[in-house]
């Protein structure tokens, strides 16, 4: 087992090289060198090697990849190009926003949805399932644009249920939370409740299930008891590789209700085609979707034992 | 397998009404490109501005007087050629890499799976923004943004079946009647993984569809065209003025498009994939 998972730890390191290596290409080789897109047309020749200068884009592209490796290591990438802040300190003081927004809204968001899903099951191709599951394909069609649009005018502007936007740092927050917290929960439930109701009926279907039937227990013993630990397989390891998206929170949440977490930064960055400042969030991005994976996959081998350690 | 559909498609009602609007949004969109429909979207009349829907503007004005309904029909023209160029790009790759890996395994295996490994452990959306930045901005940059990054769920599929298919008789057969490994792969075994093709098509089509949208509404994607992220984004202030329509009319456009796309991919899915026959 151990050994498995030291392979596993092992494997994620040329990932982890790959992710590196195509998020350079794609800003330092593709996007090239933004100085006229930061200083203008009219920039000076002094202006402009200053700016290479600093950047390093003056330096032999080898160099400027050892020069990223060395920046991913230390956790220090250098400063934004529009606020000339350091972009390690930016997502550090953003990530507080985003994973309140993100972590309770994403928890609340899986276990309405488990609920809903195993209610379906247990009244599967009756009128209820049948409602769920159209309601849930009408859900997953709307875009978030509009759900956030409507929440933001009708029960924000027009009701004044909620604040319109804005954060305060600590426990002031919750109640401009609370409105982008529906929002992120309502905009996933249709397609989490019509993958979980698929994992739990694909178990309804085994043949532990029939045996647990003929010795007597009851529906709701089996659904509980035997389906819903085994389902709970295939659903926790399709959550835990959802997890590295909490970390930008939602891009257009954070940005709409004015949440200064690391999805709005990214935005803005986007926005001011700041390079450097997306250059990291991709890269921490993927950094922390490997480790969840490996995390994953070390998971699914101790909880079921027909994986092969190999 | 096309006789197969047609008679499941015949007692499948939802089916039969998601095809319809879906080949009805394929015609406008196609009517729209050649200039046929739809010709005035971009004519500005100062005097109407966000004159409410009537018999002349079923679908109101924008700020500058410009007729909504045309608008949103060109949208769908937009949404539309994303969804097609991008699989143009992807499905090609795909296909390709997942068809050599699976056949030849070994060391062409295992580089193409890092590779696609890698590229799939940076989140989506990031990479995709990522990228139409790096391209510049407009329509070009999200053709290829999406068209580069969403192959990888496609080529995964397509390689675990040609593991599966490489032993089989009939490719073997082939093998020893002569058949080179590039004859067996897009001769032989190719047609018989082929409905994968198709479930995946109308999966990321509606993906594509999506990303569109939120990339134009963030300012990367189309640029000066009536693309329904921008109309939405132009919407979002005019609704406290009580303008609801543009509003109204993208999302409402692009609610039909998805919609019928889900539930026309999902007939697909239950028809064309034999496991998963069993669960409706």
């Amino acid at each position: 087992m151990l050994n498995y998972i030291l392979r596993r730890i092992l494997y994620a390191i040329p990932t982890i090289f790959g992710v590196a290596l195509i998020t350079f290409i794609l800003f330092n080789v593709v996007g090239g060198n933004p100085v006229y897109q930061m200083l203008g047309r009219h920039a000076t020749p002094e202006q402009i090697k200053e700016f290479e200068h600093e950047y390093g884009f003056d330096r032999p592209l080898p160099l400027q990849f050892l020069f990223f490796l060395k920046q991913i290591i230390t956790f220090d990438f250098g400063r934004s190009y529009a606020t000339k802040q350091k972009i390690s300190k930016m997502i550090i003081d953003g990530l507080g926003p985003s994973l309140s927004l993100a972590v309770p809204a994403f928890l609340i968001g899986v276990i309405v949805a488990l609920v809903i899903s195993l209610v379906c099951a247990y009244y599967r191709n009756t009128i209820i399932d049948r409602i769920t599951v159209i309601l849930s394909v009408l859900g997953m069609s709307i875009s978030i644009l509009a759900y956030i649009i409507f929440g933001q005018y009708v029960l924000a502007y027009k009701l004044g249920l909620f604040p319109v936007s804005g954060y305060r740092h600590g426990f002031g927050s919750i109640k401009y939370l609370i409105l982008p917290m529906i929002i992120w929960i309502i905009n996933s439930l249709g397609s989490d409740v019509r993958f979980f109701r698929t994992v739990i009926l694909d178990e309804i279907n085994q043949d532990y299930v029939r045996t647990a039937y003929a010795k007597g227990l009851t529906a709701r013993q089996v659904l509980f008891k035997h389906v819903l630990k085994n389902a709970m397989i295939p659903i926790i390891t399709a959550l835990v590789l959802v997890v590295p998206y909490l970390y930008t929170g939602s891009l257009l949440l954070e940005n709409f209700f004015g949440i200064p977490g690391l999805g709005n930064i990214t935005v803005t960055a986007i926005a001011n085609s700041d390079f450097p400042v997306v250059k990291a969030m991709t890269f921490i991005g993927a950094l922390i979707y490997v480790i969840f994976n490996t995390l994953a996959d070390i998971f699914y081998a101790l909880v079921d034992p027909r994986v092969k350690l190999k | 397998m096309i006789y197969e559909l047609k008679n499941r498609l015949k007692k499948d009602v939802f089916a039969k009404i998601s095809l319809t609007i879906i080949i009805i949004y394929f015609l406008i969109a196609g009517l729209a490109q050649f200039g046929l429909i739809a010709k005035n979207f971009d004519k500005i009349d100062y005097n109407k501005s966000y004159s409410p829907p009537s018999a002349e503007h079923p679908l109101g004005t924008d700020y500058l007087g410009r007729d909504v309904l045309q608008r949103v029909l060109h949208g769908s023209r937009i949404a539309i050629s994303v969804g097609i160029v991008s699989s143009l790009i992807a499905i090609p790759i795909g296909v390709f890499f997942g068809a050599i890996a699976g056949y030849f395994g070994g060391k062409i295996d295992e580089i193409i799976v890092w590779f696609y490994s890698t590229l799939d452990s940076i989140p989506g959306l990031l990479l995709i923004l990522a990228m139409s930045l790096v391209f510049g901005r407009g329509l070009y940059a999200v053709y290829l943004a999406l068209g580069l990054t969403t192959w990888v769920s496609l080529c995964r599929l397509i390689r675990s079946e040609f593991i599966k298919h490489r032993e089989r008789e009939y490719v073997l057969s082939a093998k020893a009647l002569g058949a080179g490994p590039f004859r067996q792969i897009f001769v032989h075994i190719l047609p018989n993984v082929f409905h994968i093709v198709i479930i995946n098509f109308s999966l990321r089509f509606v993906y594509s569809i999506q990303a569109e949208v939120i990339l134009s509404y963030l300012g990367l994607g189309a640029q000066d065209l009536p693309s329904w992220g921008i109309m939405i984004n132009d919407a979002k202030v005019e609704l406290a003025r009580g303008v609801w329509w543009q509003l109204a009319g993208a999302t409402g456009a692009m609610f039909l498009l998805v919609l019928a796309l889900n539930i026309f991919g999902d007939f697909l899915r239950d028809s064309l994939d034999p496991k998963l026959h069993t669960l409706t």
